[in-house]
C-alpha cells in the first residue's frame, strides 16, 4: 500500500508498545497484501506462484468482501483489472478498522486510526470535543475545504489527485476524470472505504450511489471545483 | 518494542524511506497525555503540509473557463491564481439558477446541495485525502487553468 499511517491515543493509559503493536499490524497488512512487493501473498498469487485454494484466510475474506462490494455497488468495484488482482480499494479500510478494533480490544475510548488519509475516529480529541477532521482541496493540498466534527466514525476519501488517474470505471475500463474527489463517512471506516471506492468509479452518479446508501453521507468535489453534498452530509459539518 | 525495531520492520519490509516522528504532549491539566506516531512507507511523499513552496506553474490573475456542461445542466467558473496558487474557485453560471432546470432535477433525483469549494481554517486534528502528491492534478480546472499557464 506505501502510506503514511498516524496514530493517536488520547487516553491517558496509552503505551508505545500499543501504538508499535498497530504499527506492526500495517506492516503485516503491507507484506501480506502490497502489489508492490515481490514477495508478499498478492503478487505471488498474480504471477501464479500461490494457487486460489492455498490462499491465506486473510486474502480469501478480502476476496469474498471485494465480490459483495462489486454486487452492492452494481459492478462499480472490481479488484481485478487486466487479469491482475489488486484489493487495495478495500484493504486499507479493512486495516484500519481492525486496527481500531485492536485498541478498543485495549479499552481506549478516545482515539484516531488514519492511514493514507482514511480515518477511523473514536471518542474526543485531546480538547474533550469531537474530532475535527479537514476534507483536502484536491487542487491544492495545502488547504483544507470543509471540516467535519465527528466521532465514532469512519472518514474515506477517494481522489485522482495521487499520483495521477488511478481509479477506473470498471464497466468502461477507462479513468474517471469528471471528479477528483470523493468523503464518504459512515459507522466505520470499512464500509465508508469501499463505498468510497465504488462511487468514485461511477464517476458524478457516485454521489446518488451515496445518497441511497443508508448511514452515509458523502461529499464530492468535481474537476471544476464544484462540491456536491448528500441530503443529511451538514450533520457533520463543523460550524 | 522500541523505535529501532519499527525502523527495522520498515527495511525488512523493503521499503524505501521511513519518516519517524514521535511527540508527546502533557495536557494542560496534566490528567491526559497525546501520543502521536507518523510513520511514513513510502519516500517521494512530501508532507501535505510541507513547508517549501513548489515551484509555480501558474501566471496570477483571474481566469474563466467556458461554459461546460455539467450534471445538471451549464456550468462555468472562474479561478483566481494568487502567488502561483488558487486562491479562489468561483461559480460564475450553475444550473439551478434557472427554473426549468430545477424542475427537471428535481423530478429526476433529490436535489443535492452544491457548491464552489473554498479555503477553511486548517484548525483540525487529522486530514482525508487522497495521500500522495500528483503529478497530473493539472487535468483539473484544465481550461481555466491553460490560460494561466
Amino acid at each position: 500500500m506505501g502510506m503514511p499511517v498516524t496514530l493517536e491515543i488520547v487516553d491517558i493509559k496509552a503505551t508505545q508498545k500499543d501504538l508499535d503493536e498497530v504499527f506492526s499490524y500495517f506492516a503485516w497488512v503491507d507484506n501480506k497484501f502490497s502489489t508492490y512487493k515481490r514477495d508478499s501473498e498478492i503478487t505471488k498469487f498474480n504471477e501464479g506462484k500461490i494457487q486460489r485454494r492455498d490462499l491465506s484466510h486473510e486474502m480469501k475474506d478480502i476476496f469474498e468482501k471485494s465480490l459483495q462490494t462489486k454486487k452492492e455497488a452494481d459492478g462499480y468495484f472490481d479488484i481485478k483489472h487486466h487479469g491482475t488482482y489488486d484489493p487495495s480499494g478495500i484493504v486499507k479500510g479493512w486495516a484500519i478498522y481492525n486496527a481500531a478494533q485492536i485498541f478498543k480490544q485495549r479499552n481506549f475510548k478516545n482515539f484516531f486510526v488514519d492511514a493514507g488519509g482514511d480515518i477511523q475516529v473514536c471518542g474526543k480529541n485531546s480538547e474533550g470535543k469531537n474530532w475535527k477532521v479537514g476534507i483536502k482541496n484536491p487542487f491544492n493540498q495545502r488547504q483544507i475545504v470543509k471540516v467535519l466534527s465527528v466521532s465514532d466514525l469512519g472518514v474515506a476519501t477517494s481522489g485522482t489527485y495521487e499520483r495521477g488517474q488511478h481509479v477506473y470505471n470498471p464497466k468502461k475500463d477507462k479513468p474517471i476524470t469528471e471528479i477528483v474527489s470523493l468523503t464518504v463517512v459512515g459507522s466505520n471506516i470499512y464500509e465508508a472505504d469501499r463505498f468510497a471506492t465504488a462511487a468514485f468509479a461511477m464517476g458524478k452518479e457516485g454521489i446518488y450511489f451515496i445518497e441511497k446508501l443508508n448511514g452515509f453521507e458523502g461529499y464530492m468535489i468535481d474537476e471544476n471545483g464544484i462540491a456536491t453534498q448528500t441530503s443529511n452530509f451538514s450533520k457533520y459539518e463543523n460550524n | 518494542m522500541d523505535l529501532t525495531t519499527i525502523k527495522k520492520i520498515g527495511l525488512s519490509a523493503l521499503v524505501v524511506f521511513i519518516f519517524l516522528v514521535y511527540a508527546v504532549h502533557d495536557r494542560i491539566d496534566g490528567r491526559e497525555e497525546t501520543n502521536r506516531v507518523v510513520i511514513s512507507t513510502e519516500s517521494l511523499i512530501p508532507s501535505p503540509f510541507a513547508t517549501s513552496q513548489p515551484a509555480s506553474k501558474y501566471k496570477d490573475g483571474t481566469y474563466t473557463g467556458p461554459v461546460t456542461d455539467a450534471y445538471y445542466g451549464d456550468v462555468q467558473v472562474q479561478v483566481a491564481v494568487q502567488g502561483g496558487k488558487i486562491s479562489d474557485v468561483t461559480f460564475l453560471k450553475y444550473p439551478n439558477d434557472r427554473r426549468t432546470s430545477i424542475e427537471i432535477n428535481q423530478q429526476a433525483m433529490p436535489f443535492l446541495k452544491q457548491e464552489a469549494i473554498n479555503a477553511q481554517s486548517t484548525n483540525i486534528d487529522i486530514v482525508s485525502g487522497a495521500t500522495q502528491t500528483s503529478m497530473a492534478f493539472i487535468e483539473s480546472l484544465k481550461s481555466a487553468l491553460d490560460q494561466a499557464i
